[in-house]
């Protein structure tokens, strides 16, 4: 079942096309990374979604209803660009926004308080906006977010800007929301996050998804079998047969094998001759690789069309 | 409907417990209440002193003289050197020497005063007019004309406009006065506030775009919602501020005249010293000014300068908010963007002033039918009595107005307040109006 199903979707303004006929699906529960470079068009899908504009072509479905007017309470967003209420106190500020997400003022006081003593922050209530930091408004604001127990939530960058202990506290929270079921978009062009954290991703460049699903598979389908060897004895001489070196050290060597060569002939071959082998690793590429790869691939064919 | 209700109490509630809000709401009618004060202050200051008088009169021109309020006179029978030798024991403020009437056909008769102290304006002119009112009475009795009879001949004249169409009410020229101070009352409250909460709104759509709550709002509520929670929420606290007002500055009015123990008919009084305005005359026309007060149908105005109140607010305050929004942070380069606002509002003033004076004219009536002038053109017609079916095609005209101009400006700031770091043109804009939600 997807929480989330985005087909054909177009969006324009003016002659600036920001959303090009973009479909994807999200598997519930998951954690969904939405990638791309500054200014592909994640930030106005973002806006689809979340019901902020409407699609000029296509459909968004949202746990298989089309899109509508009280989904926002079932969603979740902390846009890349926070923003607060400066003058008002925190408490106020966090039941106003929980009653706009269709909380009932005990249930959002109950909440307010329950995050208030999970962050260790229970004198904050009266405090206003614009006496906290910067990094303690970003927890304000991930607590405004989640308040209503989302079904989806979407993040557009949720760490810029916050300390590694912050960032802690919120990936251990996001982490939690995951486990008990929360499908959880995640936008962001830091692709070490991405790698840590999500299951599936979508790449956006220029308005077009460029590449989708499971980082396991794309990281899979991405691979050039290269392998890494760390051995002791000599290598055979006629390895170069069946694979090209990438890189060599005493120990350790960097090879790529021939297109429909087994890393098991690479193996045996090695053993017949009596090297010890200490560890064999097949180096995938990073998703940054990937996503600079694609990224300038999709780029390229625009250049030429100018 | 729930949510625009939380936001309507949202955009009331931050502002009404400000501290500005309370202070300015409570200032303004201290204010009043100072100035009034300062007024009748100044007023009393002069008369509450006593001033006495000589005079001295050879030829026997004044045959008796009455002290006037603080003005004590007695005529003496010592010379004037005897007098001014011994003027710094003999008690006196002043020595009026009246020589003698040489010509009777004469018009201009000086009379000097010895003193060491200046006379104030006020006080100079009081005593100009009792001498003066004593030679006239010299003057009479010496042409052996009957006095009374020269009364008679005094006749005051006042134009009294009548309908060519007799209807049942007899308007005096006080009516039309006391009409147009309330007309001008109004469309000065009208022009006041809806520049004022006009311009609050404003600054409060930019403030949320700068701001960049803007987006976690509309993630949770329309883009309309929120632009008519502020507006509503705004014109909430207009009212509330209004109303205080309303109630604030008459009663800062009666505790100021309780406190000085003033009767507001001396200040009328003391006004009308040096012009020939007879106080009996004021008097009466004030009577005729508090009937005429009463006269009018307050029944009617009240509710229709709310109605043309709330009708020019959501008009003008909703194009306020859509400028807002396509301002953004950046006032200077916006400001140009508020000037088709602003030059409305303005004209609507001045022809307001107009209108008043000439309440019937094609002017007075086109402009309190266009619904950017009617919000401050036709309240201030209101007390001339205007024919039922221009108020009524007024409103209508009105209410239709501020409907599309509400929904114009959703349109704007929906898009205005998503747009950031471009400078917006009215080009632009109008683009706006066509993009899909």
């Amino acid at each position: 079942m997807n929480v989330l199903k985005i087909e054909n979707v177009t969006k324009a303004y003016d002659k600036n096309v920001a959303v090009n006929n973009v479909s994807f699906e999200m598997p519930k529960g998951s954690i969904f990374g939405l990638l791309g470079p500054n200014g592909a068009g994640k930030t106005s899908l973002i806006r689809i979604i979340t019901t902020i504009t409407g699609a000029d072509q296509g459909t968004v479905y949202l746990n298989g209803e089309k899109l509508n007017s009280s989904h926002p309470e079932q969603i979740g967003y902390m846009p890349e660009e926070r923003g607060l209420y400066k003058k008002m106190k925190v408490g106020e500020h966090l039941l106003y926004l929980a009653r706009l997400k269709g909380l009932s003022k005990n249930e959002a006081t109950n909440e307010i308080n329950h995050w208030f003593s999970k962050f260790e922050i229970e004198d904050w209530w009266d405090k206003k906006v614009q006496e906290l930091s910067k990094g303690m408004q970003q927890k304000i604001q991930f607590i405004a977010t989640i308040i209503h127990k989302p079904k989806l939530l979407i993040l557009d960058e949720p760490f810029s800007g916050l300390d590694p202990i912050n960032t802690n506290l919120i990936k251990d929270e996001i982490d939690e929301m995951h486990r008990n079921g929360t499908s959880i978009i995640f936008s962001t062009h830091r692709m070490e996050q991405v790698e840590e954290i999500c299951e599936y991703i979508v790449l956006i460049n220029e308005g077009r998804n460029v590449l989708e699903g499971k980082v396991k598979d794309i990281k899979n389908h991405f691979k050039e079998n290269i392998f890494n060897i760390e051995f002791e004895g000599e290598l055979p001489e006629n390895i170069d047969e069946i694979a090209t070196v990438v890189k060599q050290k005493s120990q350790s060597i960097t090879i790529k094998l021939q297109e429909g060569i087994d890393s098991n002939v690479l193996l045996k071959k090695l053993i017949k001759q009596g090297v010890h082998i200490t560890a064999f690793n097949e180096i995938l590429p990073s998703l940054n690789e990937i996503f600079i790869k694609q990224v300038e691939q999709s780029a390229k064919p625009e250049i030429n069309n100018e | 409907m729930n949510k625009l209700w939380l936001i309507i109490q949202r955009e009331y509630l931050t502002r009404v417990k400000k501290r500005s809000f309370i202070l300015a709401t409570l200032l303004t009618p201290l204010a009043f209440a100072l100035f009034y004060a300062i007024i009748i202050f100044t007023v009393t200051y002069d008369t509450s002193e006593a001033l006495k008088v000589a005079i001295v009169d050879k030829e026997g021109i004044i045959k008796s003289i009455a002290d006037e309020g603080t003005l004590i006179f007695k005529k003496e029978n010592r010379n004037l050197d005897d007098l001014l030798e011994n003027f710094e024991e003999s008690g006196y403020n002043g020595i009026i020497v009246v020589p003698p009437i040489k010509n009777i056909t004469y018009k201009n008769y000086s009379v000097a005063y010895y003193s060491d102290s200046q006379l104030g304006l006020d006080v100079q002119s009081k005593i100009e007019n009792i001498i003066g009112d004593k030679i006239r009475d010299y003057k009479i009795e010496k042409l052996k004309f009957d006095k009374k009879e020269l009364e008679y001949l005094r006749t005051s004249i006042t134009l009294n406009p009548e309908p060519i169409k007799p209807t049942d009410e007899d308007e005096t020229p006080v009516a039309s006065i006391v009409a147009a101070i309330i007309g001008y009352i109004m469309g000065f409250i009208m022009y006041g506030t809806v520049f004022i909460y006009g311009t609050m709104v404003m600054r409060s759509v930019m403030e949320e775009k700068t701001n960049r709550i803007v987006e976690v709002m509309i993630s949770s509520v329309r883009p309309f919602q929120l632009m008519m929670g502020k507006i509503i929420g705004v014109g909430a606290v207009g009212l509330t501020q209004v109303a205080i007002w309303a109630i604030l500055i008459p009663s800062m009015y009666f505790l100021v005249i309780l406190f000085f123990d003033f009767d507001p008919e001396q200040m009328n009084a003391a006004a009308s010293v040096g012009n020939e305005v007879d106080v009996e005359e004021m008097e009466d026309m004030v009577t005729q000014a508090i009937t005429e007060i009463g006269n009018i149908n307050w029944w009617a105005i009240v509710p229709l300068f709310i109605f043309y109140f709330l009708g020019g607010y959501f008009l003008y305050s909703s194009m306020f908010a859509a400028v807002g929004s396509a301002i953004g942070d950046d006032l200077g380069e916006g400001q140009a963007l508020t000037i088709p606002i602003t030059i409305p509002v303005v004209m609507a003033l001045v022809i307001m002033m107009v209108a008043i004076r000439t309440p019937h004219s094609s002017l007075a009536f086109w402009s309190s039918i266009f619904p950017l002038f009617s919000p401050i053109v036709m309240p201030a017609r209101l007390a001339f009595d205007p024919p039922i079916w221009e108020i009524i095609l007024s409103i209508v005209v009105l209410a239709g107005a501020s409907v599309f101009f509400v929904w114009l400006s959703g349109r704007i700031y929906r898009v205005g307040i998503f747009m950031y770091g471009k400078k917006v043109s009215f080009k632009e804009i109008g683009k706006w109006l066509f993009y899909k939600g």
